[in-house]
Formats: structure tokens, sequence, C-alpha cells
């Protein structure tokens, strides 16, 4: 054993039951090796219902590559809650800080919380960025980006990065009017020094954007490597589209909330280590049927994307609230679940 | 037999079924109403809760390196008891309960926390939340009462054994986390049915062992050696903290369902019991104490006793908020409401020790239980 291992230990006697770390989270919640937290050091309105929060990361961040998020938990009303939000600063800001940026959903718990409620100073809980909705290296030549509302935020990280230096760049971005263009004084700046070719779409005069108007708006679409981002229609069209024309590989995707399919019967669920059974209906996932009933879930974006609340099935079944499909597991399987988008559909054995 | 004390009435003989339905839909609301408003304000009162309680010990500790020097000696040894006092009964208790568990902070959180006592909090968690909140004051049930050591009610044969049990009690209460963790291990029971060889008995032992063994390791070694030259007085400072901790806990558990008022309740009254019913018997089997704000807070707001009994998972700072309500309900529905200083309560769980140490002084009479209506009508028929 090594002295700092011994001197660690000597430490954890005399503070038990209690950690060290206990104590010096009290003063220093943002020192390296423990559970990655950030501090918000600003946040700066983007547009009537979105905000830009600006976070100094804890000493084991480990930094991000453009188009990732990182998943975000935040105190609201005194309960702890986990979101997926996309990084939009550049990967190496002199300040060593990261933004994210973030839209008020109506009835979004955190997002409201997030944009008009929380206050510079507070510390949040942080995870490292994931995601592989990212541009490869190198770029490709042609790249053509479509985004709708705050589908904006992981590409205009890339965009920060510079992208545009590397690839010649088309993007189409929807909202519903001029003003509710996220980073719109940015983007059109960009397009205006002709480095981006901007198409804005104004969804309250112009309509809903159709896979139909790509001839039109962006002739060479189907040559460029394509990035989506997006409510879930939007984002199955596009699928369609280049899957009906065998060059799914190039189109990558990113969708923000999960679309639920019909619900099924549902059953009761046994989170084995905590020791607590549940009945959960067809409908609810089990992570919202977990919380619910006071377990403490991993989570992250609640939509099926991050992986964050993926759990082990034991025994039993649950449904994909996405598109219906079954997962089975028999005794002593450890299948991983989703349990964001996973609903009972039968008696269940999740190990938590 | 009855289980009441020697009482010439029931107290529950004006309810009828429909009675305590109704009281326990009441109830039923308040919870709901807490429940609906539990935010951020109790959030940052556990948290700062915490937060202070930690600094508290971590000064005293600081100042107790200095334990030589008397003045030091005492603000030391009275800052660790009140940081250890905290710790146990508005922290760790609480936590315990679950009172935390919808912040899903992992940190203060039932299922990871682990407190400064030599129980191990899952023992405890079993022995407390599952038996003593399910059981209350159901004699032969529910072990609080007396901890299985002491005659706690008339109705118990007396033995000439129970001569000494204000010794007992007062060795318990100086001891009272060691006679916690043996109460936890069922260690009589367990003793006397000769289970002490099965691998679940000693498994849970070596559980207890390993945590009293952390415990006295930091307690009476550690700190008192970075001490230094203070090493003795600093052993005999954590050794007076944790008495005067005991002490206290001990006394404000008393206070809990040991004063005269108080009702105990035999097993068949509960077969088959409501959730009315399960909240009646809260409200008869426990006792309040009154006081300050300080003193509130000292006690993990079980001065407050009775509410959480009514609802034990509930945020402790919210039980000096409902009790006006509770107590309301109290009055309308003709019950008493019992409640008294911290001296007078004391004295009185003293008192019912020391009388019940000795035979009753007038054959038990056969008086009226406060069984629930419901069984009455049912043994009648």
């Amino acid at each position: 054993m090594s002295l700092r291992d011994r001197l660690f230990r000597i430490a954890e006697a005399v503070t038990t039951p209690l950690l060290p770390a206990d104590y010096l989270d009290l003063v220093a919640p943002l020192r390296s090796g423990v559970e990655l937290r950030g501090r918000i050091l600003a946040v700066r309105p983007e547009t009537p219902d979105a905000a830009t929060l600006v976070i100094r990361p804890g000493r084991g961040w480990r930094g991000h590559t453009p188009g990732q998020y990182v998943r975000l938990g935040v105190d609201v009303d005194g309960v702890r809650q986990w979101r997926a939000y996309s990084v939009t600063s550049v990967p190496d800001r002199a300040d060593g800080c990261l933004s994210v940026t973030v839209k008020a959903i109506p009835d979004g718990v955190v997002s409201n919380h997030l944009v008009r409620r929380v206050r510079p100073g507070t510390v949040v809980q942080l995870d490292q960025a994931q995601g592989d909705f990212v541009v490869p290296e190198p770029a490709p030549a042609k790249v053509l980006f479509v985004t709708a509302g705050s589908g904006i935020t992981p590409v205009m990280g890339m965009l920060r990065s510079g992208i545009q230096a590397q690839a010649d760049v088309v993007l189409l971005h929807s909202a519903p009017t001029p003003d509710d263009v996220i980073f719109g004084a940015e983007l059109r700046e960009l397009a205006d020094r002709g480095v981006v070719r901007l198409v804005e779409r104004h969804t309250d005069v112009d309509g809903l954007l159709g896979v139909d108007e790509l001839d039109r708006l962006v002739p060479d679409h189907l040559d460029r490597e394509t990035w989506v981002c997006g409510p879930v229609g939007m984002v199955n069209a596009f699928e369609e589209h280049w899957t009906a024309r065998g060059i799914a590989d190039r189109l990558h995707t990113e969708r923000f909330r999960r679309a639920v399919v019909a619900p099924g019967a549902g059953g009761s669920v046994t989170f084995t280590r905590a020791g607590v059974t549940l009945r959960a209906d067809g409908a609810t996932a089990i992570l919202d049927a977990g919380e619910a009933a006071g377990v403490i879930m991993p989570s992250g974006c609640r939509m099926g994307i991050c992986y964050g609340c993926v759990l082990p099935l034991r025994e039993g079944a649950v449904r994909d609230l996405r598109n219906g499909e079954i997962t089975t597991a028999a005794p002593g399987d450890g299948v991983l679940i989703q349990t964001c988008v996973s609903a009972a559909a039968g008696t269940c054995d999740i190990d938590l | 037999m009855t289980a009441i004390q020697k009482k010439t009435h029931n107290p529950i003989a004006h309810l009828t079924a429909e009675d305590i339905e109704t009281l326990g839909k009441e109830l039923d609301a308040i919870r709901d109403e807490v429940v609906a408003s539990r935010g951020e304000r109790d959030a940052a009162y556990i948290r700062k809760v915490i937060a202070n309680q930690r600094k508290l010990e971590i000064g005293s500790r600081a100042i107790l390196l200095f334990s030589l020097f008397p003045p030091a000696w005492v603000v030391g040894t009275a800052g660790l008891a009140v940081a250890k006092i905290l710790e146990n009964m508005e922290i760790g208790h609480n936590v315990l309960h679950g009172q935390w568990d919808w912040m899903r902070d992992p940190k203060i959180h039932s299922t990871t926390w682990e407190w400064d006592h030599v129980s191990p909090a899952e023992q405890w968690k079993h022995s407390h939340n599952e038996l003593h909140h399910t059981y209350t004051n159901v004699l032969g049930k529910d072990n609080d009462l007396g901890y299985g050591i002491m005659r706690v009610d008339e109705d118990q044969p007396w033995h000439p054994v129970y001569l000494g049990q204000p010794l007992w009690n007062l060795l318990n209460a100086c001891f009272f986390e060691y006679g916690i963790a043996a109460y936890d291990l069922e260690l009589g029971h367990n003793l006397r049915k000769g289970r002490y060889k099965t691998a679940e008995f000693r498994a849970r032992a070596k559980q207890v062992r390993r945590k009293i063994r952390k415990q006295v390791l930091k307690d009476y070694l550690l700190h008192p050696l970075l001490s230094g030259p203070s090493f003795l007085s600093t052993l005999a400072a954590t050794f007076t903290a944790n008495l005067i901790r005991n002490l206290w806990t001990h006394s404000v558990i008393m206070c809990g369902h040991f004063p005269e008022g108080v009702e105990t309740f035999e097993k068949r009254s509960i077969e088959g019991e409501t959730r009315g019913e399960w909240y009646l018997r809260q409200m008869l089997g426990s006792a309040n104490i009154s006081g300050s704000r300080a003193l509130h807070i000292m006690t993990g707001n079980l001065s407050f006793q009775i509410e959480h009994h009514l609802y034990p998972d509930l945020p402790s700072n919210r039980y000096q908020e409902i009790a006006p309500k509770v107590r309301d309900l109290f009055d309308r529905y003709g019950l008493a409401y019992t409640s008294g200083p911290l001296p007078k309560q004391v004295f009185s769980a003293w008192k019912k020790v020391f009388r019940l140490s000795l035979p009753n002084r007038r054959p038990a009479r056969s008086v009226p239980a406060p069984v629930m209506p419901v069984l009455v009508s049912s043994e009648a028929a």
C-alpha cells in the first residue's frame, strides 16, 4: 500500500462514518478526484425563452468534442433532476469554462428553472461529455446541418469550433419567428461573412419544413454529409428520405424527447438492491415510476439518447416506449435497458 | 387482560368506526398538503443543518487538540456533544427514516446514509422503521417499549428481577448507543433461542463489531493520538461527549412513549387494523415535549413525537408547522394530546420505571382496553 493510500485510510478512520470528502465538500466542491460538479458563473438570455449558462466545471472535467452533450444535475424545488444539454462552447475556451444553451419548453421543470430562475453561483452536478453527434476528423468536404428550435445548440458548438473552415457548410434552421432563432445574430453574421450558407425557416409564416422542399432549398443535399437535430417528427422524416435513397449511413441524427407508441399492460417492478417493489403501468417509463417511489434512479436526457439511465434487467420483460419493442431477460441475465424509455411489460427484476 | 395502564375509562370509547376512518382521512389530508409543498426551503434547511453540524464537529475536535488547556476541554466537549446530538437526532435519525429521500440527492438518502452510532444504519432501519413504527406501543411486538429489559406496563407479570430496572435504565441511558445496537441485533432474544450460531446472526453481529471498532478507533484512539500531549484529556472529552449524547437521546426517546398518559396496546388489538386505527394508535401511543426551537432541533424534532409517529417520513422541519392542525384533530375527536416540558416528561417516565419495578399495588382490575371499536364488536360476535 502506498503512503498516499495509507494516509487516506487514516483520514477515513478519523472521519468515519463520513468520508474526508464530506468535509472537503464544504469548502471545495469543484476539486479534483470527486464526482464532477460545476458552478454556474453567468446566465445570459438568448431569446425570450432560451438562455446560455456559463459553467466552470470541476477539475475532473475531461473536455468535449463539438456536438456532444453533457448531463446536468440541478436541484429544482429541492429535488435533484438530471437533463442532457448540448455543449455550445468551444472545447478550449480560454477561461476553462463550458456553456450550454437551454430552451424553456412548456411545463419543462428543469428548462424553465435554468432559463428563468437559476442564479449565478449555483453549484450543479455534471457528467463527462458524451454523444456521437459529432463531425469526424477530417471533416467531409460538404456538410448540411438541419436543425429546429434548440436543435441548433450542438451545431452551434461545431460552428464556433470552426467546422466551416474545413468544409462547405449549409445550415437549414427552423424557428417560429426570426426573434426565436437562438444565436440568430451570430448565425446571420456568419452568413453575411459568407463562411456559412444559412437558410432560415420561420415556421409561424412558412409552416414546418418538409423533406420534399430539400430539392429546392438545398439542391445538392444528397451529396452532403448531413446532421439533423430537432423534434422526433422532423428527424424521422429525414431518416426515411435518406434511407429510401440507400444513403442512411450519411445521415446523423439527434432527437428531442421521445415519441410514445401505444402502451402495453405494465407489471410489477422490483428494484432488488433498493428493496422496492412497485406497480407500473405500461405507459410509464420505469425511470419515472422508480423516482415516484423514492428510488434514486440514474437518469439523463429522459428521451432515450444518453444512456445515463441504463440498468441491468435481471429477469422480466420491458417495452420500448418509442417503438413498442419488447425486451426480455431470463433469470440471471443482465440485459441493459434504458429505463427512461422502457415501461414494464410484465414482472421485472432490476438490479439497483 | 388489558394492556392499558390502570385507568377507569377507555380513551376511545366515544369514537365509532366511522369516526376513526374520518379521522384517518383528515390526517391523510394533512400529509398530502405537506408532500405537495415540499421544496427548496426544506432542502435548504437540511443542507444547512448538515453543513453546520459538520463545521461544529470539526471545530470542536480542533479545539480538543488542545484539551489539556481546561477552557478548551470544556468548549470542545460541549461543542462535540452538541454536534453528536445533532448528527444522531435531527440528521441521522431523520435521514434514515427517508424523510429527505424525495430530494434524490444520493448523499442525503436513507439508502446511503451511515451515522455516528455503533448500530449499523441498515440494522437500525429494520428494527426502528419497520418494527417500532409499525407496531408502536404494542406489547410483545414493539421492543422499544422497555427494550425487552424492563417492565413497562402493569399487566406484565412482576418478577423480582424488575427491582433492578431503575439501575438497568440508567446504565442503558449511559451507554444508549450500545443498548440500541444490542437491541437491533435482538441480542437477548437470539441468545435465548440459541440462534447465535446461525449464519445470519453471525453476519449481523460481525457488522456491529466492525462498526463498534471503527467508532471506538476514531473517538478513543485516533483523535486522542492527534492531540499528542492532550491524549488523555481528549479521550476523556470524547467519552464525555458520547455520554452526554447518550443520556440526551435516551431521555428524549423515553419521553416519546413512556410518560404517563401514553397508551399501550395488546397484540390482539391490532389484528386487521385499518389505516385510521393505525393513526389512532400512533396518536395515543406518543407524547410530545414542549419547548423552544433550539430544543426541538436538539431532539431531532422528536419533541413532536406524535406528529413524527403519524408521518415518520415527512421532513422533520415540518412537524412543528403541522402540530397545530394535529392538535386541533385531537381536540375535535376528544383525545388527549400528551405534551409537557422536558424535565416534567423525563420525571414522569422515570417515575413509571420506578413504580413498575415494584409489584402492582392493587390487583389488576379488568378495565376496557383501548382496542379499536371494530374489534370490540367482532369480539362480541
